[in-house]
């Protein structure tokens, strides 16, 4: 069944507060999500006041403020800060979205919420376990399937096709979009989610592959495809602008087009 | 089950696909396709009834036309509910034997309610109800 309500152990509590130094200039709060597994009790809100007239425009940089000058316990990945590695991903202001792309401008209001990814085990703070999200991902089997003899050279694909996989191969698989999705919340551990399936999409529609009709067969199913109900909470996080409902629909496309 | 000694690909695999499902989905929309007419055909009948006296209504629903349409919608109306109700139920509840129990009440409840609908439609159509 479903569950509305956080387990008790994982109830989010009331945790310390940082106040902001003397002579701060612009201060906004920071809530951000403490939980460290070592340590009983349960996750908390710790609030940080931190004045952003010193640190830079996104809300990675002040995470790495507070962890060099107010909070060294705060964990956290972090890599490329610009969009790329897509390690930073997290629940900023309510919404699924890469710290090192996100302004804290952008968050209207005095105070703004961090936790980490939805519905994913918590590692520590906004550390997220995402085991299950790359397993998935490589049961699609994310590379080039052929039964012809490798050629001499190189696979070719007309520019046409190539275009195809446009809006496709640029994600980053940083789980913004499957974190998001309800029905992936409810099936996570049978529905695919909206990340792995648009790279399904990707391997379907290359025209180089030659296993289409198996990996639509192993896609053909209630819950690891069929879940998906275009709720687009996908397509309205992606950092990237990609849209992974489309990419899911196109899918269905394709299966109706093997059998009509 | 317990997931401690699984690898997560072996997880994530599951019990594999059921190789179903596209038949499913395609049914759904076509069916949705088909109320379109059908309920703006009942809607626009019920309302020129509604000033009608109970004669009226009967010899109405005695038309073949009209006998045969009313039959399709209940069918029509009636398997597309419980095709609707089974993908909230298969989101919603995980525990297998209350699922399955759920799954069935749905089916036998929609075809008990569709049967008793087609049969008062027949009943009236064959001259029964007057």
């Amino acid at each position: 069944m479903v569950e509305l309500a956080l387990p008790k152990n994982s109830r989010v509590q009331k945790g310390r507060h940082h106040p902001a130094p003397a002579g701060a200039k612009k201060v906004k709060t920071f809530k951000v999500y403490r939980y460290d597994p070592e340590q009983p009790g349960n996750p908390r809100w710790d609030t940080y006041d931190i004045d952003v007239e010193a640190c830079g425009p996104m809300v990675l940089d002040v995470l790495i403020h507070i962890k060099n000058n107010v909070d060294p316990t705060l964990a956290f990945r972090r890599s490329c800060r610009e969009g790329v590695c897509g390690s930073c991903a997290m629940n900023i202001g309510g919404r699924n979205t890469l710290a090192c792309t996100h302004g804290h401008e952008e968050i209207p209001g005095k105070e703004c919420q961090i936790a980490p990814l939805p519905s994913m085990p918590v590692v520590k703070d906004l550390v997220p376990d995402l085991t299950m999200f790359y397993a998935q991902y490589a049961s699609i089997e994310p590379w080039l399937h052929t039964k012809t003899p490798e050629p001499q050279q190189e696979w070719r694909q007309s520019p046409e096709d190539r275009e195809k996989l446009d809006g496709l191969y640029e994600c980053i698989l940083c789980a913004c979009c499957t974190t998001s999705c309800p029905s992936y919340w409810w099936n996570g551990e049978k529905y695919l989610g909206p990340a792995t399936l648009l790279h399904a999409y990707r391997w379907l529609i290359d025209s180089r592959d030659e296993a289409t009709g198996e990996r639509l067969d192993a896609l053909e199913d209630p819950f690891k495809l069929y879940r998906c109900h275009t709720i687009m909470n996908c397509a309205q996080v992606c950092p990237k602008g990609l849209n992974p409902a489309k990419a899911i629909a196109e899918v269905k496309k394709m299966l109706v087009d093997r059998v009509i | 089950m317990s997931t401690e000694f699984r690898t997560p690909l072996s997880r994530a695999r599951g019990l594999g696909s059921a190789k179903h499902g596209a038949a499913h989905w395609i049914a759904e929309r076509v069916s949705a396709l088909a109320l379109i007419p059908l309920v703006l055909w009942a809607v626009f009948g019920v309302i020129r009834l509604a000033r009608a006296d109970y004669d009226t209504a009967v010899a109405w629903l005695a038309s073949p036309l009209n006998a045969v349409l009313m039959i399709l919608l209940i069918l029509v109306a009636f398997w597309h509910m419980q095709t609707g109700v089974r993908v909230i139920i298969e989101d919603y509840i995980h525990k297998m034997l209350t699922k399955s129990v759920l799954l069935v009440a749905n089916l036998f409840i929609v075809t008990l309610a569709g049967a008793l609908a087609i049969f008062s439609i027949l009943k009236v159509a064959l001259g029964g109800a007057l």
